[in-house]
């Protein structure tokens, strides 16, 4: 049985993180990942990474942009921490080779972003999170000694012992379809968030939402669930990403009727407004009969110098043309809001350490709590990289202490016969294809940027359905390599779980917050609501609500305009 | 909407049977991806059908395939564009080349891509301890390597590498233009010893043989052949490090055997190309070719007297348009990030990047 002090499940920006800083501090450490690290969903983030670094700015500064953005429903001291340790990460970055943007005198160059005081957004073009997980990958090949990496290798399951602490992971080889109990005396979740279960999304096909169900299934509270951010610039149909950095750069945007919309919404901010505003704006917009025909507003970037354009948002010039048949550099691009990321996730205190002992967290499939109700653009690769260090400093120092677990290979049996189950299904159920569309397109009807009462009960319904409908779903695939059908038939089982403690978070708050806005409860309301909702397994009973104090230093709720 | 036939080749590993083509009629939008077509018939048809994919937008490099014959994203190319470019309308999507298929579309790239990108020491080699701060930089310096870090690693240039099929050695387009990513970057102290490195390997940048298949099959601009080639000159003329394929001398024989005598003399071409007949480098080379001089003899191809007096001379024409060549200024290097396509407006607003720093080109 491979053994490991430190095992990491996910290898995008928090995994390789964890996995660089627990190897720094002497473990042995294994990486996993369902996709070889590169393809990870960190390259989407397009934009940047936000640090107080330059002289004028300061960490409290962006501490209280990122609790105002989070509707004060961010814990602060996590908060705190984040930004904090922002710059030194941002160095840290910097002196392993990524190429970010740099001012005329050569240090590092910053561009503006939505919700934040000041420009403090460090950057590779547009193709941020891709250089900075290009970059950590090359660190990760340099560290091939004592750093094991399994590319390709899909988790069915969390292992923890009789005294329910985590002891390793169960996992199956994509390439040959062998079973594998791996023993470790840390485990860290980095595999990210739950976007497919929504359709359409910005979020790439790989994010079902693994590390949560995963996670939840043995017993973690999840936390924040109901906050889903509906990003404001995507395109209609494919949910394809516009980065903010479009808006950071001075791009508008415009209604059919030619209006610039966000004067309305937002006077100080317009554009870059927090992004659970300017969806909400473009949504009113677009409902209240001002959008195109296709249900859409317009991005206009064709003020931002062309040159500037091509420099800087290259990436989306090609989205433009390849994805839209649009020149963006000459005229306006139709968008709307899509779904973007779970703010919410498996809970964890500041070190990434879950309800588990010896189960860590990092990155989106985590809730620290630093986004709250709504996270600001260029905060995610921050917290992927802070909370994936700490995690990873945290699981070598536990591991240091203890001696390797030896799991049994009871379950090893058991998610082995389990996998046998789906692939000896006959064809009467439905397509696993089906069930995912329908998920998807009903969570994006019905728990999108305005909800109710009446349509998240029937979404609720519908999930109990769908849950049932899954266990007989068929796949065609009966073969061992690279059977992707029977991993998609386990991926539809956690995007379920996590569609449905979503759709109860959201039903559970009754005000509006953030991402949440409750049509029938359109209000903030901090006397009853200014606290964390959890939900967790309850045996075979419905899932448990629980709340959790939300934890405040310095700043107290005030009214959020922009 | 729109009816579009994929030809998908198929290979099951777990059955025994030899790779085929398999038909799948799907029904998208033209202004879809031929990877969501595939997607389709996977979600309706046949869930076996086996493919790498992820972000569907051309960022994470996982669904390089060819398309009718030729390499690139499955994501990056719509529909009604990959039928219109096939010869009977079905489009046919097959694995990458180079590279062994572990089933249907979906190719080793550990046991290729990545061995060799692992070869090129694809990390940053900083001298000394890092800076208090960050490592001040100019920010073309920046820019310019941005180019190759825009490589997602999806292998397509890879899979249409005409050297590697000749040599599988070969380092490689992608694991070359990954190298200059270092070589490029001024944080980086081990310039020299990358470009010997990889300058003395015979399979390293001298094996590339510019036949421009990886431009072309790049989906994001990287231009790989380019990033070879700067190699090479950076190895060059800033390092003096020898081209072990002469083609720079050879190339540089040309050109001044045509300035002055106007027609090509070829008898002192070879000479030339190794620094002249009495260049120490140049004897073994005489020797080696004398079979073929014999040869060339024999057959009457060159008299001695052709061989040895060459009595044209280049006229002024030949001289002006050399004088013109001359006179021109230094080649600026392209780089996307920097330059950006052409642009009518480019000269109107000079205030932002710029144009990065001219290098010589001795290619030109």
């Amino acid at each position: 049985m491979p053994a490991h002090d430190v095992l990491i499940i996910g290898a995008g920006l928090a995994g390789q993180r964890a996995a660089l800083a627990a190897a720094g501090a002497g473990s042995t450490v294994a990486i996993m990942s369902k996709v070889h690290p590169v393809r990870s969903h960190s390259n989407a983030a397009a934009g940047g990474i936000n640090a107080a670094l330059n002289p004028d700015d300061s960490w409290e500064s962006h501490a209280y942009d990122t609790v105002k953005g989070s509707d004060y429903l961010g814990d602060q001291d996590a908060i705190e921490i984040m930004c904090r340790e922002a710059p030194n990460e941002v160095l840290w970055l910097e002196h392993q080779g990524v190429t970010f943007h740099r001012s005329p005198e050569g240090k590092l160059g910053t561009r503006a972003f939505g919700g934040a005081s000041a420009a403090r957004t460090y950057y590779v073009a547009d193709i941020t999170g891709q250089a900075l997980l290009h970059v950590l990958y090359e660190q990760l090949m340099k560290s091939h000694e004592t750093v094991d990496r399994y590319e390709e290798w899909f988790v069915t399951a969390i292992v923890q012992d009789d005294e329910g602490e985590c002891s390793g992971a169960i996992a199956r080889n994509i390439r040959d379809g062998s079973m594998q109990l791996f023993s470790a005396k840390s485990v860290i979740l980095a595999s990210g968030g739950a976007g497919q279960a929504f359709k359409p999304t910005t979020n790439a096909l790989i994010c079902t939402g693994d590390g949560i169900a995963q996670a939840y299934r043995i017993g973690a509270p999840l936390m924040d669930m109901e906050m889903i951010q509906y990003h404001p610039t995507t395109l209609a149909g494919n949910g394809i990403l516009i980065t903010e950095g479009a808006r950071g750069e001075g791009a508008h945007l415009y209604n059919a009727e030619g209006e610039r919309f966000m004067e309305k919404y937002a006077p100080n901010k317009l554009e870059l407004a927090s992004r659970d505003v300017v969806s909400r704006s473009e949504q009113t917009e677009i409902n209240e009969g001002r959008g195109f025909p296709d249900g859409t507003v317009a991005l206009d970037i064709t003020q931002v110098p062309r040159k500037r354009t091509l420099e800087a948002l290259r990436e989306i010039v090609n989205i433009g043309r390849d994805f839209a048949g649009v020149d963006i550099t000459r005229e306006p691009i139709h968008i709307k809001p899509g779904c973007h990321y779970i703010m919410g996730g498996v809970k964890t205190d500041v070190w990434g350490e879950t309800s588990i002992p010896g189960l860590y967290a990092a990155g989106e499939v985590a809730c620290v709590s630093v986004h709250g109700g709504n996270r600001l653009g260029a905060n995610s690769l921050l917290d992927t990289l802070i909370f994936g260090r700490r995690s990873g400093e945290a699981a070598a120092e536990r591991a240091a202490g203890m001696a390797m677990p030896a799991p049994s290979e009871r379950q090893l049996v058991e998610e082995q016969k389990m996998i046998d189950q789906i692939l000896s299904r006959s064809k009467d159920g439905r397509r696993i294809s089906e069930i995912k569309d329908e998920l998807g397109e009903m969570m994006n009807e019905k728990c999108a940027v305005f909800r109710d009462h009446e349509g998240l009960t029937s979404a609720h319904e519908t999930i109990r359905r769908l849950k049932e409908e899954a266990e007989t779903a068929y796949i065609d695939d009966r073969g061992t390599v690279f059977n992707q059908d029977v991993l998609g038939a386990i991926e539809l089982g956690y995007m379920l779980d996590c569609a449905q403690t979503i759709v109860m978070g959201a039903l559970e708050r009754k005000e509006s917050r953030g991402a949440q806005f409750r049509l029938d409860f359109p209000e903030r309301n901090d006397d009853e609501w200014l606290k964390h909702i959890t939900i967790s397994v309850n045996g075979g009973d419905a899932p448990k609500v629980d709340y959790a104090p939300v934890t405040m230093t310095q700043w107290e709720p005030q009214e959020r305009t922009y | 909407m729109g009816e579009y036939t994929l030809k998908l080749r198929r290979y099951q590993p777990d059955s025994g049977e030899a790779p085929y083509w398999e038909e799948f009629t799907i029904d998208l939008d033209g202004k879809r991806s031929v990877l969501d077509g595939i997607l389709q018939a996977k979600d309706r048809q046949d869930g076996s059908i086996g493919i790498r994919c992820s972000c569907r937008a051309a960022i994470c490099g996982s669904c390089g395939v060819r398309i009718n014959g030729r390499p690139g994203l499955a994501c990056h190319m719509h529909l009604d564009e990959a039928a219109e470019r096939s010869p009977d309308g079905a489009i046919e999507v097959e694995p990458m080349g180079n590279m062994p298929v572990i089933k249907d579309l979906i190719v080793d790239m550990d046991a290729v891509h990545w061995k060799k990108m692992q070869r090129v020491t694809p990390w940053l080699l900083p001298e000394g301890p890092p800076p208090e701060r960050e490592y001040i930089v100019s920010p073309e310096s920046m820019i310019d390597i941005t180019q190759t870090m825009a490589c997602i690693q999806c292998g397509a240039c890879v899979s249409d590498c005409l050297s590697m099929e000749v040599d599988p050695l070969f380092i490689g387009p992608a694991a070359l233009a990954k190298a200059y990513r270092f070589v490029g970057d001024p944080r980086d102290g081990q310039h020299k010893q990358r470009l010997k490195d990889l300058a003395e390997d015979p399979h390293g940048i001298y094996d590339c043989t510019h036949c421009f298949n990886c431009i072309e099959a790049c989906p994001k601009g990287v231009a790989p052949m380019s990033q070879i080639m700067r190699l090479r000159r950076i190895a060059g003329s800033e390092h003096d490090i020898d081209d072990r394929n002469n083609g720079h001398r050879h190339e540089m024989a040309f050109v001044n055997n045509i300035e002055k005598n106007g027609l090509l003399h070829e008898a002192d071409l070879l000479p030339d190309s190794y620094g002249g007949k009495f260049h120490p480098r140049a004897v073994p080379e005489l020797l080696r070719s004398l079979p073929a001089i014999l040869k060339a003899l024999q057959r009457g191809k060159v008299t001695p007297q052709k061989a040895l007096l060459h009595a044209h001379k280049a006229d002024e024409n030949v001289r002006r348009i050399f004088n013109h060549v001359h006179d021109k200024d230094e080649r600026y290097e392209l780089n996307l990030y920097v330059v950006g396509e052409e642009d009518e407006h480019q000269s109107d607003d000079s205030s932002a990047a710029g144009h990065s720093p001219p290098e010589r080109s001795p290619n030109t």
